[in-house]
């Protein structure tokens, strides 16, 4: 059976659902059991139709429920409706999703769950382990979420701003367990650049396929994080690279830049450098100097510290850092990073293990922590 | 999306404010405690916030290995040991404010006189994993 393409199928077959009369929250439920339906019977038997497949077999169990609801409500009317069926723009649909799914009255976890079981098509189950949470919690996350939006009415226009925080959130997250959760993000992204012209949709894909590019020379084979000036350039995928430079020259080329967009491009200038020396960090600090200006981020200054240091010298990247609160997270490993490039090992090699002490995950932790050794280790030779 | 750890001590942490022990309190207080507990569990299932939660017996062994082929060495339990953990919970938050707030709920569980103990409880974040924008 082919996963891809029943996922694939889900946001359009919730919209039919919706578009039927049922109301949001019982028709994903209607949806998540037929995909769970499909998953059981399809390997077995395929249909020749998965779309109407799923249709039929969701709006009965939305029939079920909506009866058995209905017996307990006398609310009779819906139910022996017929539905209308018939052609309808599936596209708008399918952005309406992305738009309730990323609504500003969620937080972000719950955002993230309902739009990767309702737009995803991804179940329960595996939503909840990839997130490392019991199903029971992660059912009940999604339950709540979809209280929270009931009220919302589904042909409202959304902002695509949320919408791409959510997506951002879910690449972020990489992988953990089966499912890939960064080729689930660049997914969605791309299906909703497929629904919606906007630069910044484009701008956020771009810079997904980018980084996505660099992930298997990011881990060296025992599962250690790779500097990217020491990553084996000919391990990137250099498809997905073409594809990513693409996407953001033309998104560029409209001339309203965002910061996706901006991210994207210095993405693209590493992307773009034969060795890490080739690198132009002139226009990379060009474009963090862009990206201050649209975010006013203070992790946007830290990244443009090192920038700063290789375009000018470590001296002037430690006076760029010299500015910035030392309470930031990766401060101190910025500030390890300048110093031995500045030839202060000793210096360095403090700041390092004090870094590490401070990281927020373990891959950085133990990647700080071998730099402090490094460094030791070379002072005591 | 951040997981926390919140750590009951059994001694290590500073006193409570109602510091009676347990073995004083009536039946019914600690029936009571113990209500609060799974209820406070329940909710956070129900907030989708609820990842695990575990209570450990006050006594425990010090394993070490002894080189291939022996078998490992045990020792204590060591009366002086200063920190005993007496338990946790996960929780699965989307902020260190949303974890600071329930970690104040859960330390008024009621206790002697079935007023609320106000207990220290040690929070603790998760390393996570590792994002892939920080590259």
């Amino acid at each position: 059976m082919n996963e891809a393409l029943l996922r694939s199928l889900t946001p359009s077959v919730l919209a039919v659902l919706v578009r039927r009369g049922a109301d949001f929250a019982a028709a994903e439920d209607a949806v998540q059991d037929a995909l769970v339906e499909a998953i059981r019977v399809w390997p077995a038997d395929p249909p020749r139709d998965p779309k109407g497949w799923l249709v039929t077999v969701a709006w009965r169990r939305f029939l079920d429920s909506a009866r058995a609801d209905a017996a307990r409500r006398r609310r009779e009317d819906l139910v022996e409706e017929e539905p209308v069926p018939g052609p309808a723009p599936a596209v708008d649909d399918t952005l309406q999703l992305y738009f309730l799914c990323a609504h500003p009255s969620l937080t972000p976890s719950s955002a993230v769950a309902l739009t990767l079981r309702a737009v995803g098509g991804l179940t329960t189950r595996q939503i909840a382990q990839a997130y490392l949470v019991p199903e029971a919690t992660m059912a009940q996350r999604i339950s709540r979420a979809k209280r929270t939006v009931s009220g919302v009415r589904f042909d409202q226009p959304g902002e695509v701003a949320t919408v791409l925080r959510v997506l951002y959130l879910v690449f972020n997250e990489g992988y953990s367990g089966d499912l890939d959760l960064a080729a689930e993000a660049i997914r969605l992204t791309r299906q909703l650049a497929a629904a919606i012209d906007h630069p910044e949709v484009a701008g956020l894909l771009a810079l997904m396929l980018l980084h996505h590019a660099r992930r298997a020379a990011r881990t060296a084979p025992d599962g250690s994080l790779v500097p990217l000036a020491e990553q084996d350039r000919g391990r990137w995928d250099t498809e997905s690279i073409a594809e990513g430079v693409q996407i953001l020259q033309a998104a560029l080329a409209r001339d309203r830049l965002g910061e996706f967009q901006a991210q994207a491009a210095i993405a693209a200038l590493h992307a773009d450098a034969p060795t890490a020396e080739e690198t132009d960090w002139v226009q990379i600090v060009e474009w963090y100097d862009e990206l201050a200006r649209l975010t006013d981020s203070p992790v946007v200054r830290l990244n443009r510290a090192v920038a700063v240091g290789e375009a000018d010298g470590p001296r002037a990247g430690l006076a760029a850092l010299a500015a910035l609160d030392d309470s930031l997270p990766r401060h101190t490993a910025v500030a390890a990073y300048l110093h031995e490039r500045d030839g202060d090992l000793a210096k360095a090699a403090q700041l390092y293990a004090e870094a590490a002490h401070k990281a927020p995950n373990l891959a950085e932790r133990d990647h700080l922590t071998r730099q402090a050794a490094r460094l030791n280790a070379r002072r005591c030779r | 999306m951040a997981k926390y750890l919140l750590l009951k001590h059994y001694r290590g942490a500073p006193a409570s404010v109602n510091n009676v022990p347990m073995d004083q309190w009536t039946p019914e207080e600690i029936s009571a405690h113990m209500q609060y507990m799974r209820d406070f569990a329940a909710r956070l299932e129900g907030t989708g916030e609820f990842v695990d939660s575990q209570a450990l017996a006050p006594e425990g062994r010090f394993v070490r290995s002894d080189g291939a082929g022996r078998p490992p060495v045990t020792d204590g339990p060591f009366a002086e040991t200063k920190d005993l953990i007496a338990g946790w919970m996960v929780i699965d938050v989307d902020s260190y404010e949303r974890a600071v707030e329930l970690a104040g709920e859960l330390s008024a569980a009621p206790g002697a006189g079935g007023e609320p103990i106000h207990e220290w409880l040690e929070l603790r974040p998760f390393l996570g994993s590792q994002h892939t924008t920080t590259e």
